[in-house]
């Protein structure tokens, strides 16, 4: 194959001479080569398929030079059908004006949940705003001493009941004692759960009626391959998401599952987890996602 | 039903499901393509096809089946692999699973850096009623995979399992920390570590044949633990994992309680690759 998508390309061109328009014809290697991209970068297939059809649509009838680097021509409509699917950018929290604000995340077992809820207080202690943690995951062994050396970390506090076996009520708890000790921003760690898991995506469907978050995200590891529509699908379903916010993208995963979950959900994609520390958040630009994905 | 006629369309649904598992373009190319070539402008069954495919999958993930190597006095097993694929669950499982065919067993809590991962292992050694090595946190993981051998050799343990944290392939740094544990466990017995499992999510896509590439060349894999494959994830990147790399599955984790692991078994993953 081609080290990237661009080279590739103009390889497909290559026989096209002359001024002329962009067809059918002759731009089927081409998008066949970005739709093979697509795949290996682990955008889901019917996303893939939903994508090339938009972007054959606009490449369609451009006039171009086609002695002139017509593979750039397609590289670059490619790239900004993808940015535009991936946006818009919006990474506020949308804190309220008054009253605590409940933030809520989920997501597949692993994926993140709980480092990127000390992320997400490291970034709101960053701008002087007071947050509490809630060890709702009462199903990982240590789970909640997780949450609790994370917070001593970062001298925040964490509400957990490790007597309690039901998340609703270690919820509503955490939001009551984080109200009266004055915290503006409250963060729910819950289990990880498969989406298929009937019962605990039930569970968590109680949280979000009974605690009413303000904000739902759901946490996606980057290095997801195609079964991302099927989860996002389901967690949105469960929940109607507010947002998402995808992992481990310090490692050289593509992350092309992103779009897949863009385009099942419709939600804003947040932050970006670029490593394991604290610190390591970034808020989402499509831009540079664009650009991973095609390896460009 | 009649069956149908094998032409593009026919051919470009085959390509979606076989790409729905996760195997990836090429594999995926090199089945549709066979078809095509045997097939075309056949009348087939949908189903008949798939159902051909399964087996020659199947076959040639037999090929590969290797029992875990459990000939070491005592056999040492490093776990290694991406953050959160599911090491540390897989290892309590699997723990529990060699405790009750009769081995005695000893954890070692390599995994020194992630928050609460030691508390996490010991809530495992406890649930299997097995014994466990532990360091402060921040320990050098080498140190931990040392005394657990040291240990496992005192109290005559048949099986010594080490756990280590989280990293991506990428982490040059991290991934050295790997090979140092190695190196530092066959000073003390030789052959060891016996086995290294790479623990793979079953929800992983193509990412996954670079954490195979990366850890086999650092690591020394002997094997693969596939977790998760509970969820509707397929897995089915251990096929290209397999071609290219040689790594037989060994394992498949099926949940998160203590009984939820499986010696792998090609006749139901492959079946359940092409289950709608
Ligand atoms: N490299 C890297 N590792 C990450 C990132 N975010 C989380 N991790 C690691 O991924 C692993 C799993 O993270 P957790 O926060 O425990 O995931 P979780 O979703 O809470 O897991 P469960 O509660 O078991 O479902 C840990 O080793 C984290 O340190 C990231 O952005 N980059
Ligand atoms: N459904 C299901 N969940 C699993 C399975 N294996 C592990 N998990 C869950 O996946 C999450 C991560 O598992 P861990 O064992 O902590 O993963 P790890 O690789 O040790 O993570 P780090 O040490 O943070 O890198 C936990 O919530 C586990 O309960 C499995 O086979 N099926
Ligand atoms: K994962
Ligand atoms: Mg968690
Ligand atoms: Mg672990």
């Amino acid at each position: 194959m081609f080290d990237s998508l661009s080279e590739g390309l103009q390889s497909a061109f290559k026989s096209l001479r002359g001024k002329g328009k962009l067809t059918e014809g002759n731009m089927r290697d081409g998008l066949e080569i970005v739709r093979k991209s697509l795949l290996e970068a682990d955008v889901s297939y019917p996303v893939v398929q939903d994508f090339m059809g938009h972007v054959t649509e606009r490449a369609l009838g451009k006039r171009v030079l086609l002695s002139l680097r017509p593979h750039e021509e397609l590289v670059s409509i490619v790239h900004s059908e993808l940015v535009s699917l991936l946006g818009p950018v919006d990474s506020s929290l949308h804190l309220r004006k008054e009253g605590p604000t409940i933030i809520m995340l989920c997501g597949l077992q692993g994926s993140g949940k709980t480092t990127t809820c000390g992320k997400l207080a490291q970034l709101l202690k960053e701008e002087n705003i007071k947050a509490t943690l809630v060890a709702a995951d009462l199903q990982r062994p240590a789970a909640i001493e997780q949450l609790h050396v994370i917070g001593r970390q970062l001298d925040v506090p964490v509400y957990s009941e490790p007597q309690n076996k039901n998340p609703v009520e270690v919820c509503q708890n955490g939001v009551a004692k984080a109200k009266a000790d004055g915290a503006r921003v409250v963060i729910l760690d819950t289990a990880g759960r498969l989406a298929i898991d009937e019962e605990l995506m039930a569970e968590l469907s109680r949280i979000d009626k009974k605690v009413a978050p303000d904000q739902v995200y759901l946490v996606v590891d980057g290095m997801t391959g195609q079964d991302a529509v099927n989860s996002a699908d389901a967690f949105n379903k469960s929940l109607e998401l507010d947002g998402v916010i995808m992992t481990k993208l310090d490692g050289d995963a593509r992350g092309g599952a992103l779009l897949s979950v863009k385009h099942v959900t419709g939600v804003p994609i947040k932050f970006m987890g670029t490593g394991e520390h604290m610190d390591a958040l970034e808020p989402f630009r499509p831009e540079g996602m664009a650009g991973r994905i095609l390896q460009m | 039903s009649e069956g149908r006629l094998v032409d593009e369309e026919f051919l470009e649904q085959l390509f979606a499901r076989l790409i729905r598992t996760d195997m990836g373009n090429g594999p995926a190319e090199e089945i549709r393509d066979e078809i095509a070539t045997r097939f075309r402008g056949r009348v087939v069954h949908f189903e008949e096809v798939l159902d051909s495919i399964t087996q020659q999958v199947q076959t040639m993930l037999e090929q590969q089946a290797a029992p875990l190597n459990l000939s070491g006095k005592p056999t040492v097993i490093l776990v290694v692999g991406v953050n959160g694929s599911g090491k540390t669950t897989s290892i309590g499982k699997l723990a529990y699973f060699l405790h009750n065919s009769g081995k005695k067993v000893m954890l070692g809590a390599g995994d020194t850096f992630r928050a609460a991962a030691v508390q996490q292992l010991t809530i495992w050694s406890e649930r299997i009623g097995c014994d466990i090595v532990t360091g402060a946190s921040g320990a050098d993981p080498a140190s931990v995979a040392f005394q657990t051998i040291e240990k496992a050799i005192e109290m005559q343990s048949d099986v010594a399992i080490i756990d280590t944290a989280g990293r991506l392939q990428t982490q040059t740094k991290l991934m050295q920390e790997l090979d140092k544990i190695r190196r530092v466990v066959g000073k003390k017995i030789e052959d060891a570590p016996h086995e290294v499992l790479l623990v793979l999510d079953s929800t992983a896509g193509q990412n996954a044949l670079s954490q195979a590439k990366g850890f086999s060349e650092v690591a020394g894999c002997t094997g693969i633990v596939l977790a998760k494959l509970d969820g509707s994830a397929r897995g089915g990147v251990i096929l290209p994992i397999r071609k290219q790399f040689q790594l037989p599955v060994k394992f498949v984790g099926l949940g998160e309680g203590i009984e939820d692991i499986a010696e792998f078994d090609a006749k139901s993953f492959a079946h359940a690759l092409f289950a709608d």
